[in-house]
Parts: C-alpha cells; structure tokens; sequence
C-alpha cells in the first residue's frame, strides 16, 4: 500500500505530460463556430458581377454548397484559389462573400484566376462578415440546402480540408435524403 | 537627455494601445466603452483584448461596440452579440456554465482534495502513535548501548 502511494507523483506527471504533449498538436487558432447548426446570418448585399441586383439568404438556398470568404488583400485567399477552380470544375456549387475588399480589385482577380464561384456577395463594410463570425479570410463553410451552416473551415482550402468538407457534405446530404 | 527620455517614457503607452477617435454622449457610456473593449478578446491576436489590438477586425468590433452603445444597448446585449458570432471563445471573463464549470471551481476542488491529503496523513501518524505508544520511547536498550559506544570509540581512534 506505502509503496504504490510513492507512484502518485509519477501517475500525476505522467497525465500532466499527455496534456501539456498532446496540447503541442493542437491549433489554438481554431475556433469552433458559434454559427455551427445556426442559419446564415440575413443579409441584402449587391453581387459583385452584378452590382446592381441584390443578392440574399434565397440566393444560396436549394442545395447543399460552399461558402467561401476571400478578399483581394489576402495572399491565402490566391493560393487557394486555383484550387477552388477545381472544385467549380467538377460540379460543387461555391458562393463567395468578397470579405471588406474594393470591387475593382476584385473583379480584376476573377477574370485574371477565373470564377469559381455561382455568385459572389459584395460585402464591402464587413457587416455580413461580422454576424458570421469571419476573422480572418479565407474562411470557407458549408451550408446545407435550407442555409443552415454546418461547418466552418479557417484557412485554405487544399486536398487535405476538402477531404474533410467533402465528409460534412456527404453526411449533410445523407441526412437531407 | 535625461529629460527627453522621459518625456519618451510617457509618450510609449500611447503608442501601444490603439486609439479610435470615438465621441460618446456621457462619459458612462465611455467608461462602458473602454470596460468591454478590454473584456471582450481578439479572435484574431488572441492574446489581446479587442482594446488593445491593431487586427482590423478588432478595430470592427470596437466600431460595433461603439455603435451598439450608442444605440442604447445594454452590456450584457452587446456581450451576447459577440458570443452568437465569435463564441465564448471571446469572452476572457468566461461565464458559469457546466462547460465551464470545472474552470471556475476547479481550483478549490484541488484545493480541498489537498486539505483532505494532510488531513488524513495527520489522522494516520496519531492513530499510528496510539497503536504503538512505546514507539515515542527514545531510549535505548542495553544491546543498542553497547553498539553505538562501539562506533564511537572507532570514530575516535579514526
């Protein structure tokens, strides 16, 4: 009995020591989203290809799809893009919010590295930005068919995060079924 | 040159913290302002409060903040606002909840578990002494005696 108590300490250093280890691996940069399983904020912003319609919450609805934030001003936003493209390609259905940027910039930047996007939300101010909880660009999520959001990726978008996405949309898809 | 370090030493506060030229209608709501401002944190640099950091989106939500003060919002509106769109996450006074509870209470938890510790090490050395009384005995017997002179009188030949 005497002796197994000796092993306390050790027993304590060895749990302090899984945390503080497995604490190196994690990203404390990931936030969860507090918008996770909340519909997409209400918003009327103009489209960026066509400032003169007003684009809402309607607008993303009907199927399961990216949305992704990206701004002009953002060098991961560029290196994701292509990658995006990709995606486009292949039939996933991208919004984009152009996150505080100016539309000049922008558009210049869709016709120089293509559209991936079916619209795209001019959110100039942030204000959309802001009640969907972005803080830095790129952020990409995904909305299910009625708006809900469902997940919340920060960062680019390369093979790795999209396998990821490609997950949440196959078990939103599945649930909608 | 002592006197322009100093006056250097009062102009570097300044220069940490950001400044925003906010006009408020009383000089509660600035206080309000400058309270929430230095609760509410960054989810950007997130060892920084929204008060302190040059992030543009700490800069957009001091700009809510101010707006939603001058709109006569409550703090504990406001405070709800930030949490629906960045989570508890930026709360640096997070609140009472089960997540949190181990958080709040934790420590007195340990700390009473330690109380218990001593007071069971304190509770085992008396009932110990009780079951041996002889044990608190500190002569020797005449056997022991005799050794201890032994090794003395080694010591001292040595």
């Amino acid at each position: 009995m005497r002796k197994l108590l000796l092993f306390i300490p050790l027993a304590l250093f060895l749990g302090m020591g899984f945390f503080l280890w497995k604490g190196l691996y994690l990203d404390p940069r990931e936030i969860p989203s507090a918008l996770v399983d909340r519909p997409m904020p209400a918003f009327e912003l103009p489209s960026l290809t066509e400032p003169e319609r007003n684009l809402t919450v309607a607008d993303l609805t009907g199927e399961v799809a990216l949305v992704n934030v990206w701004a002009t001003w953002c060098p991961t936003c560029k290196e994701e893009h292509s990658f995006l493209n990709q995606l486009a390609q292949q039939g996933v259905t991208i919004y984009g919010i152009n996150y505080k940027d100016e539309p000049v910039k922008a558009t210049a930047w869709l016709q120089r590295y293509l559209n991936p996007y079916r619209e795209v939300i001019l959110d100039q101010e942030g204000r959309l930005g802001l009640d969907m909880g972005v803080y830095g660009a790129p952020e990409t999520y995904v909305i299910d068919a009625e708006g809900t959001i469902r997940y919340r990726h920060v960062g680019a978008v390369d093979a790795n995060v999209w396998k990821q996405l490609q997950a949440v949309i196959e078990q939103v898809e599945g649930a909608g079924a | 040159m002592q006197r322009y370090l100093f006056l250097l030493m009062l102009w570097a506060p300044l220069s940490w913290a950001a400044i925003d030229a906010y006009e408020f209608r009383t000089p509660v709501d600035e206080i309000r302002f400058q309270e929430l401002t230095a609760e509410l944190r960054c989810p950007k640099c997130q060892n920084q409060n929204i008060a302190d950091s040059d992030a543009p989106i700490a800069k957009d939500l001091r700009r809510e903040v101010y707006r939603l003060i001058n709109a006569g919002a409550a703090d504990s509106e406001i405070v709800d606002f930030m949490v629906t769109r960045y989570g508890e996450f930026v709360l640096y006074r997070p609140v009472v909840n089960s997540h949190t509870w181990f958080l709040w209470y934790g420590p007195y938890l340990v700390l009473g578990v330690g109380a218990l510790v001593i007071l069971m090490i304190v509770y085992l050395r008396k009932a110990n002494r009780r079951a041996r009384p002889d044990a608190k005995k500190t002569e020797l017997t005449a056997e022991e005696r005799a050794r201890l002179d032994a090794l003395l009188e080694k010591d001292n030949k040595g």
